[in-house]
């Protein structure tokens, strides 16, 4: 070896964009993602900071204050069937009905992640096994499923985040196989194993890095469908117990308000809609951005 | 008097590869396909072993197996007079030894990391640092032409096709082997950036004491880069020796057609007649006796029944060498030299 | 093909088992003793020790499990712990309410959402395309339950056109296609739509405007081909596609048909799987969501073999 090569060369090579800089830069060009993100922060500031930035108190129930209608003086958003502020109530439960949300989805991506991958890139008979599996569940239609999870568990917090977590499993292990069997068959992977690297190296390495970008953002697309599907559970009476502020409860006890006060019963719907479009649009142009190679 | 044999750095015995083909629901189907049957070669140290053929004849099937990324079936593969696989060599060691240029440039690089990340990680799997493994990937860079505070940050796509086999070579390069197989390393290239690559393939070869395993389907390539030329058909080997003789002097048929099919700038050696004749081969159903009979224009009955040998193509020393019956001694084809008392007895 | 159909048909055989020991396992999941909703608080232990044995309660789980499947097999779903009823016939019944509801809705959706998406695909990137991608999106995203409540509230409590609740003069049984009956099915149907007509708007809009992106189209058109001949080329293109994505829909509102029959009061298998988890009626429950999981499956195996039929393509992978 001369020892003209044995020098390096002195200053640091130029680091170029990677693949999620330029993602990020062609999704901050688009307005709908500015909208929805915005609205996404506005609710999870409502969310961590619910208790202290509510006007009143969402426990304290008042028999004289029934049902006022929107506009009231010390009640702007009026008051529900057993006199608490509305405005209150809803502020506050952004917190459990954004948490009962997206908690299943995350760990749902987790467990899936690791399942489908694990499934893709071992392939054969472990893949087999294991996606043969999860086709029994998706056999179920999803809220059959969350249903009947939930009322075979019972009501309450945990067995709810445990049903729609079992829910969500099967089509983000779905998607991650898919997508690990595709990069497990390109030429770079076959260059690693030419390498000498052993399986965990190889996946660690090159395979996460191409797979899990996909399966996030298909995640994100599930987030609306767990709030809706939270909410509805809570709506059934099988998840948050009263007298916990939550969207989905809330549209529940003011049922029987509606032919007295039916746009204040309509309001924590409305909340489950708009954060339901946000996270939508958000995933939307997430994927847009991903596609445009 | 004889040259002193020179030891294989490669010995490749009976190796056999078949691919089982699925079964319908009623049963029907089944069967393999013998992409490789019974091939038998060396490779000499420091040499260019150029490796020719038709689509499907068994090439890149060929360099899989040597570089163990697919199971054979049968057979073996002696680097160095060692069995690859077991306990004196094994696989991760065999692995720094010998490694693989692919063809498509692009599909070879993981499009998340930058190109002197994707040259380290092979070094830093074997146990070299980061620091070091980076270094060494930024040198590599410089040798094969691409200056390091330029690219050493870049990702894949923001590359040539051209650039991106320069990295490819690199990356081969970075774990110091013995034997680099390039599997049609250069097809998918425009010419002129063919030629640059093809010159720094010779320039790498003389500077690191490398030996390559050359594939191709591109004749005047082959025959520019190599010192021995391999021509394999469906799945076997049907000629070996050194380039020029080969070219010059071809002996099998098949050999003959296949480089009388090669286009000549030279007005006075047109193709006129279509060389082969006869229908392309199926390697699930391989005809029997000779591969090539079916379509040789000096195929006779035994031909149909007799498989020529190869097995000598193995043996240390032998450097050359044609499976046809036409050059077998004592094979009963009417072209076939009578067998010498000596081998009569 | 054949052989296609054979081995599609033959997979579903361990899915169908597999369904079954969902079913069975998710209810024995529940904590506590499954009789505690039929007794008495104080019954003697003889009593409990009889209903046991008349439940099948006493004997292990793969035998009660075995001998479920077995009679279910023969069409015997058991006896609802609530209502004394066969199980089989509660079941059956709320099955065909659903059905009423549920045909009507994807009917609905798949017509409206081709519409828009068809419209939205052909002109693309326009504002056209944008406003029914938008709506489309609104669909996707509504929770359905709060879209029934909306709807009830404007079109039974403001206005008072449409009834709010139930299934017509003469509960379920006496069903009719008439106006009075009609009226009740409407709410509910146009709140069920929703959703499926967002999804297929969605595909089909994807569809239409890949296919006529691609150059055959430039090809036909060419040729001098009319828009009319276009639109039929793609109709054809789109078609097993978007099939397949209404068959699902159908299997997800029948499945998820709880929340909105919950509001509607409408007496369908949603509102039995409803009533079946309060009362802890494990039979009732058992075979309802066995029902309705394998009218699933069913439905799925329908769906890949039409579109199969309709894409060649797909029984050649």
């Amino acid at each position: 070896m001369n020892t003209a090569t044995a020098t390096l060369p002195v200053e640091k090579p130029a680091k170029s964009r990677g693949y999620w800089g330029n993602v990020g830069a062609r999704v901050v060009r688009d307005p709908v993602f500015w909208v929805a993100a915005s609205v996404v922060l506005a609710l999870l500031a409502m969310a961590l900071f619910g208790p202290w930035i509510a006007p009143a108190d969402p426990q304290a129930s008042s028999m004289l204050s029934r049902l006022k209608p929107i506009g009231t003086d010390g009640y702007p958003l009026g008051s529900d069937e057993l006199g608490r502020d509305m405005l209150s109530r809803l502020i506050v439960g952004a917190r459990l009905s954004l948490f009962m949300g997206i908690t299943p989805v995350i760990l749902a991506f987790c467990i899936g992640s690791a399942i489908g991958i694990l499934a893709g890139y071992a392939g054969g008979f472990t893949n087999t096994a294991i996606m043969r599996t999860i086709d029994v569940f998706y056999a179920f239609p999803s809220v059959l499923l969350a249903i009947a999870l939930s009322g075979a568990l019972g009501a309450g917090i945990g067995n709810a985040l445990l049903s729609l977590t079992i829910v969500f499993i099967p089509p983000i292990a779905r998607v991650a196989e898919s997508v690990t069997t595709q990069v497990r068959n390109r030429d770079y992977v076959e260059a690693a194993r030419a390498s000498g690297a052993n399986a965990f190296t190889i996946v660690r390495v090159h395979v996460l890095g191409n797979v899990l970008g996909p399966i996030f953002v298909y995640a994100t697309s599930l987030i609306a469908v767990s709030m809706i599907l939270a909410s509805g559970l809570s709506f059934l009476g099988l998840g948050v117990k009263p007298p916990e502020p939550e969207w989905g409860l809330m549209l529940n006890t003011l049922r029987t308000a509606i032919y007295v006060q039916p746009w204040v019963a309509a309001l924590p719907g409305a909340m489950i809609f708009i954060t339901s479009i946000a996270f939508n649009l958000l995933s939307d142009s997430l994927r847009a951005a991903m596609d445009n190679k | 008097m004889q040259a002193p044999v020179q030891k294989p750095l490669l010995s490749v015995q009976g190796l056999v590869k078949h691919f089982p083909l699925k079964k319908d629901v009623l049963g029907r189907g089944g069967g393999v396909v013998r992409a490789v049957d019974d091939v038998n070669f060396q490779v000499l140290p420091g040499e260019t072993l150029g490796v020719v053929g038709e689509s499907g004849c068994g090439k890149s099937t060929t360099a899989r197996l040597l570089m163990q990324l697919i199971e054979p079936t049968a057979g073996e593969v002696l680097f160095d007079g060692a069995k690859v696989g077991s306990r004196d060599l094994p696989l991760k060691e065999y692995r720094r030894q010998v490694q693989m240029v692919f063809q498509d440039s692009y599909a070879s690089l993981n499009p998340r990391l930058t190109i002197e990340d994707s040259i380290a990680f092979g070094p830093q799997v074997h146990g070299v640092s980061g620091g070091v493994a980076v270094a060494r990937a930024r040198s590599l860079l410089a040798k094969v032409g691409l200056e390091p505070t330029r690219f050493a940050g870049r990702y894949p796509h923001e590359l040539s096709g051209g650039q991106r086999q320069r990295v490819n070579i690199a990356r081969a390069l970075a774990l110091q082997p013995r034997i680099v197989i390039l599997d049609e390393a250069v097809s998918a290239l425009d010419k002129s950036v063919e030629a640059q690559v093809l010159n720094l393939l010779l320039d790498l070869k003389d500077e690191f004491g490398l030996t390559y395993v050359f594939i191709s389907h591109d004749l005047h390539v082959v025959r520019f880069i190599s010192d021995r030329v391999m021509v394999m058909y469906l799945g076997e080997v049907a000629e070996v020796g050194a380039a020029e003789t080969l070219f010059e002097t071809p002996r099998h048929p098949y050999t003959k057609a296949l480089l009388s099919s090669m286009p000549s700038m030279d007005p006075d050696r047109r193709t006129l007649v279509a060389p082969l004749a006869g229908d392309p081969p199926n390697p699930i159903n391989p005809p029997g006796g000779c591969r090539f009979h079916p379509r040789c224009p000096k195929a006779e009955a035994v031909c149909g029944q007799v498989v020529p040998s190869r097995k000598a193509l193995a043996l240390p020393g032998v450097t050359q060498g044609v499976a046809c019956l036409i050059h077998e001694p004592g094979s009963g084809h009417t072209l076939a030299a009578l067998p010498t008392a000596q081998e009569a007895a | 093909m054949l052989a296609y159909l054979l081995r599609r048909v033959l997979y579903t055989l361990p899915i169908m088992a597999g369904v079954a020991l969902v079913c069975f396992a998710l209810v024995h999941l529940a904590p506590g003793d499954p009789l505690v909703s039929i007794l008495p608080a104080d019954a003697s232990e003889d009593l409990q020790n009889q209903l046991r044995t008349l439940y099948g309660f006493d004997r292990s789980l793969p035998e009660q499990f075995f001998s479920w499947v077995w009679r279910a097999l023969q069409g015997d779903l058991g006896t609802s712990i609530a209502s004394n009823r066969p199980v089989t016939t509660e079941v059956m019944t709320a099955v065909v309410n659903t059905l009423r509801l549920a045909v009507v809705a994807t009917l609905i959706g798949f017509f409206f959402g081709c519409l828009f998406g068809f419209v939205a695909g052909y002109f693309r990137n326009s504002w056209v395309d944008r406003g029914a991608s938008l709506l489309s999106v609104l669909g996707v995203s509504v929770p359905h339950y709060w879209l029934g409540m909306v709807l009830v509230i404007v079109f039974a409590a403001q206005l008072n056109w449409l009834p709010a609740t139930g299934a017509g003069p003469g509960g379920s049984d006496n069903w009719v296609w008439d106006w009075e009956h009609i009226k009740h099915l409407l709410l509910p149907a146009i709140t069920m739509s929703v959703i499926p007509m967002g999804i297929v708007a969605r595909t089909v809009r994807a569809l239409v405007a890949e296919i006529l992106a691609q150059e055959f189209v430039v090809g036909l058109r060419a040729k001098g081909l009319t828009h009319f001949g276009v639109f039929r080329h793609v109709v054809k293109n789109a078609a097993p596609t978007a099939l397949a994505v209404m068959g699902l829909q159908l299997g997800y509102l029948l499945g998820g048909s709880i929340l909105i029959e919950t509001v509607f009061a409408w007496p369908g298998t949603g509102f039995l799987l409803n009533s079946a988890i309060f009362q802890r009626d494990l039979p009732l429950l058992q075979g309802t969501i066995l029902v309705l999981a394998m009218f699933f499956v069913v439905l799925n195996v329908v769906v890949d073999i039409i579109q199969s039929l309709l894409d060649p393509r797909i029984a050649r992978s």
